[in-house]
């Protein structure tokens, strides 16, 4: 798999890749996008990347662990109903808008983000568990032990 | 040196603070009770679920004061007792904690205004009650009683829910103080026998009533505390307080009383049979407490207006009994808590002579067995009094007598065996090494004790505050009833003398009568405890088999048996209701569908036929593209966008997953039957979702949200992408649980692999070390 072509395809590609998910997640409220693709693209940038190195690597990459990424995802998605709730009176999730410099920036937004953080963290978690290697024969049955 | 063992000071000092709650919220309901006592009910309330008719609401009369204080008052001298009690124990602070939660969730059951909100409180009385009785977790006997009480209580639990729920339905709402207001109008419901067997069911089990009142015995594996609290005083009461409470809208009728009246007698003659011949101090009184909640249902199921017109004293015999019962029994159980304490033991063969080794504590237990025994001038002599007097009005009267006689008698008989063995007997040698008794250990025990004689003394009062409010919210009682010690020598205080005789003559011949009783209990060998045990087991085994069955390991008949349950659900379904529509003619379509149709055939093909894995994995990935190619052509970009992206990460990490597994077992496929029978399920799923889609498009599109989306997506969700806008605005709440889910899956795969990864990496050194051990073993 570890091929000299994959390995600087990946090394020109994972960059741009992950460019154009940050430019689909912007842009997803008007146009095709959003944060869940945004996500998945991301997450596809990350798995090459997999592929190509250890998981090592990939770890030392992110800095963080996926999951603890994808929780923080969570949050932030909490965090903006919560702002949308306490600013507006109204119920959880309701959305505030605010104008920063000609350009309409709402919790939406930080909702996508949220998104965003959760597909790429919980993408990467299988892929990187996977990517461990798997023990032969393992001794389990479903209810248990053998032996 | 034990306080160095006594836990961090800092912990001790929240074991002391904690004696405030109780104290402070003991002091605000007697600031209350003036105003209670003289007829007038209060109550709070606190939206909650207002579409639903569920509010936080309280309600404060006669019965729920009574019960108010018993709970904030005994629990306060229970929270100082715990203090030297569980002091040198693991987790006091979780302990007391739990026993805070436990007090309030109590507090809100008789609190309660609306029919949800006891519920709930009624649930969560259960779940402290597990987490307390279960406190000594190392222990297999704690955890086994721990789970019988929370699922016996829990099943019962279940059962009132039901009750509860069509009794709001058939009274239009769920508030107590509306279905109080129109009393008759359950009874006459024609969902009433269900109404009033479902919340039967879950007073009988919370109050340990016969047949179900095992677990409270077997609940005595909690820390004494618990057990004076939660087993004498409180949770087990919260069935009777129900009863109580539910006694003007569901009682009067024939079955209330037959029902409560039988199962009444039956429990209190049982539990007070069985006390005789237990030695475990702990389980003697478990059982009296058995006996005394039966006594309370049986006085319950009395109706209130006798044969001959006038008014029974049925509820003012069970209020005071409940009183009485309470102050003596949690006297009792601090007391055996105590003795245990500084002697080490509660079984009553190895105790004897305690009185000039612990003087206080037994000047307590006199007086509390004075009140069990029913001796003047103690409370218990008024509410024994009370007992055998609206016992004489009753309907079948006789049969009620008898009960309250027999177990009147044998429970003065464990208060002979109490009092005189145990307090003047031979002194025993544990008892006489035995060491002193912390004050917070006998203070209670004396309070309760002088607070029975003093109620038995003020007994006029004690009644108009306390007693006679509570009556009046079960039934009617009669306005003018004068309490007092001396009635006369009317037929109660024949019956009363004729109870101590009996209990006497009982008491001295009381070894054999315990051997008599053992015999006799030994014969039945089908007890709730063993029914209990093999109700679990046969649980046990149905959920073996079922995985057995079920969970076989092999991906291939996961996959089968979720297809194959397809198609007989969805495909049946078409069948049945007739929904097929098969197009006579083929569909219109370009040249370029048709295509990408034939693309999305041949590559299926092509992934069962393939034995190269990794063509397999493409054929794969190039069904999902030309499917999400389709979501393009006809308009849906975001849709085809995620499809190819979740396509091309499915072939993404199966590729990682499926490169690291062994090869293919082609002898699979030498077996033509499976595979047959895979092609039949596959092909039928196959057109099971095809038929579900052609009768999707047979009906005109539901255009209405798509317009509505349309229309204000742009002004409401400043969006121009229709699918974001309803992602993250109009129905964020779905995406947020979708995520959540995400996140969990995560979450669940990291569980489900990392720890044995990092085992694995552990053992790898692990068993060099043990194999090295193994060696040095078997050299030895």
């Amino acid at each position: 798999m570890n091929t000299l072509i994959l390995r600087e395809t990946t090394r020109l590609l994972f960059g741009l890749i992950l460019l154009f998910s940050v430019f689909a997640l912007l842009r997803g409220h008007n146009q095709v996008g959003g944060g869940f693709v945004g996500g998945l693209i991301a997450s596809i940038a990350c798995s090459l990347y997999v592929f190509v190195a250890d998981a090592e690597d990939v770890h030392r990459l992110l800095r963080t662990d996926p999951l603890r990424m994808a929780a923080g995802g969570l949050a932030l998605a909490i965090l903006s109903g919560m702002v949308g709730m306490l600013a507006s009176g109204s119920s959880f999730l309701t959305g505030v808008w605010v104008e920063v410099l000609g350009v309409k920036v709402g919790t939406p937004l930080l909702f996508d983000c949220g998104v965003y953080l959760v597909v790429v963290g919980a993408v990467l978690t299988f892929v990187l568990e996977a990517k461990e290697p798997i023990a032969h024969n393992r001794a389990h049955t479903v209810l248990g032990r053998k032996g | 040196m034990t306080d160095t063992v006594g836990g961090a000071p800092k912990v001790r000092f929240y074991s002391w603070a904690a004696v405030a709650l109780p104290t402070g919220l003991f002091a605000w309901f007697c600031g209350l009770l003036p105003t209670v006592s003289s007829g007038q009910a209060l109550w709070w309330e606190l939206q909650w679920l207002p579409q639903q008719g569920v509010a936080l609401s309280f309600l404060l009369d006669g019965l729920s004061i009574l019960f108010a204080l018993l709970i904030t008052g005994i629990g306060a001298l229970i929270f100082l007792y715990t203090c030297a009690y569980m002091r040198g124990q693991p987790h006091i602070g979780r302990f007391t904690l739990f026993l805070a939660a436990f007090m309030l969730s109590m507090l809100g059951i008789v609190l309660s205004e609306n029919l949800v909100t006891l519920f709930v409180f009624w649930e969560m009385t259960g779940i402290t009650s597990f987490l307390l009785i279960g406190y000594r977790h190392e222990d297999a006997t704690a955890r086994r009683s721990a789970w019988q009480a929370l699922l016996v209580t829990g099943a019962g639990a279940l059962a009132m829910l039901a009750g509860l729920v069509l009794m709001g339905e058939a009274a239009g709402t769920y508030s107590l103080r509306a279905i109080l207001a129109q009393p008759g109008a359950i009874t006459a419901d024609h969902r009433y026998p269900w109404i009033l067997g479902l919340v039967l069911a879950g007073a009988f089990t919370k109050s340990a009533q016969f047949p179900f009142h095992f677990w409270l015995p077997n609940a005595m594996a909690a820390p004494t505390p618990v057990s004076a609290y939660l087993h004498s005083a409180t949770m087990v009461k919260a069935g009777v307080f129900l009863l109580a409470r539910m006694a003007p809208v569901l009682g009067g009728t024939q079955a209330w009383t037959v029902i409560l009246m039988t199962v009444g007698a039956v429990t209190a003659v049982h539990g007070a049979t069985v006390a005789l011949t237990r030695t475990d101090l702990k389980q003697v009184l478990a059982y009296t407490t058995v006996m005394a909640l039966g006594i309370c249902v049986l006085f319950l199921g009395v109706p209130g207006q006798a044969s001959d017109g006038h008014l029974s004293s049925a509820a003012i015999a069970a209020m005071c009994f409940i009183c009485v019962h309470a102050l003596y029994k949690a006297a009792l159980f601090m007391a055996a808590g105590a003795i245990e304490h500084s002697a080490g033991t509660r079984d009553l063969r190895e105790l004897g002579g305690i009185w000039a080794k612990m003087p206080r504590t037994s000047c307590g237990i006199l007086l509390a067995c004075a009140s069990m025994a029913g001796l003047p001038p103690t409370v218990g002599f008024v509410g024994k009094e009370l007992l055998y007097g609206s016992a004489l009005d009753a309907p079948a009267g006789w049969a009620a007598l008898a009960a309250v006689l027999v177990a009147s008698a044998l429970v003065g008989t464990v208060a002979l065996v109490l009092a005189i063995p145990l307090l003047f007997g031979a002194r025993s040698p544990k008892v006489a090494s035995a060491h002193r008794v912390p004050w917070p250990l006998w203070t209670p025990v004396v309070a309760l004790g002088v607070l029975g004689i003093v109620a038995g003394l003020g007994a006029g009062t004690f009644f108009e505050a306390l007693i006679l409010p509570a009556a009046a919210s079960v039934g009617h009682v009669s306005a003018h009833y004068e309490a007092g010690l001396w009635h006369g020598l009317g037929p109660e205080l024949l019956l009363s003398v004729a109870t101590l005789t009996l209990a006497a003559l009982a008491f001295w011949r009381r070894s054999s009568l315990a051997r008599g009783i053992s015999g006799m209990l030994r014969g039945v060998s089908l007890t709730g405890d063993r029914a209990f045990d093999a109700a679990m087991r046969g649980i046990a085994d149905v959920a073996t088999g079922l995985t057995v069955v079920l969970q076989s390991g092999v991906q291939r008949r996961y996959m089968s048996t979720v297809f194959f349950s397809l198609v007989v659900a969805v495909g049946g379904t078409l069948l049945v209701r007739d929904a097929l529509t098969i197009p006579r003619t083929l569909p219109q379509a370009s040249f370029f569908e048709w295509m990408l149709a034939a693309l999305i055939a041949a590559s299926a093909l092509t992934m069962i036929l393939t034995r190269s894995r990794l063509l397999a994995i493409c054929a794969i990935g190039v069904v999902g593209t030309a499917t999400s190619l389709i979501f393009l052509l006809f308009g849906a970009p975001d849709v085809a966008m995620a499809q190819l992206m979740v396509e091309t990460l499915v072939v993404v990490i199966v590729a990682i997953v499926l490169l690291r597994l062994p090869t293919f077992r082609y002898e699979i496929r030498h077996d033509r039957a499976r595979v047959v029978r895979d092609a039949v399920i596959s092909l039928a799923a196959g057109a099971t979702v095809t038929l579900v889609l052609l009768a999707v498009i047979a009906e005109p599109p539901q255009r209405s949200l798509t317009d509505y989306f349309e229309a204000t997506a742009v002004p409401g969700g400043h969006g121009r992408n229709v699918v974001n806008v309803i992602l993250v605005e109009f129905r964020a709440l779905d995406t947020m649980g979708e995520i959540t889910v995400l996140f969990l899956a995560g979450a669940a795969v990291c569980a489900l692999i990392r720890p044995r990864t990092r085992h694995r990496s552990l053992d790898d050194g692990e068993d060099r070390a043990s194999s090295q051990g193994r060696g040095a073993e078997g050299a030895r």
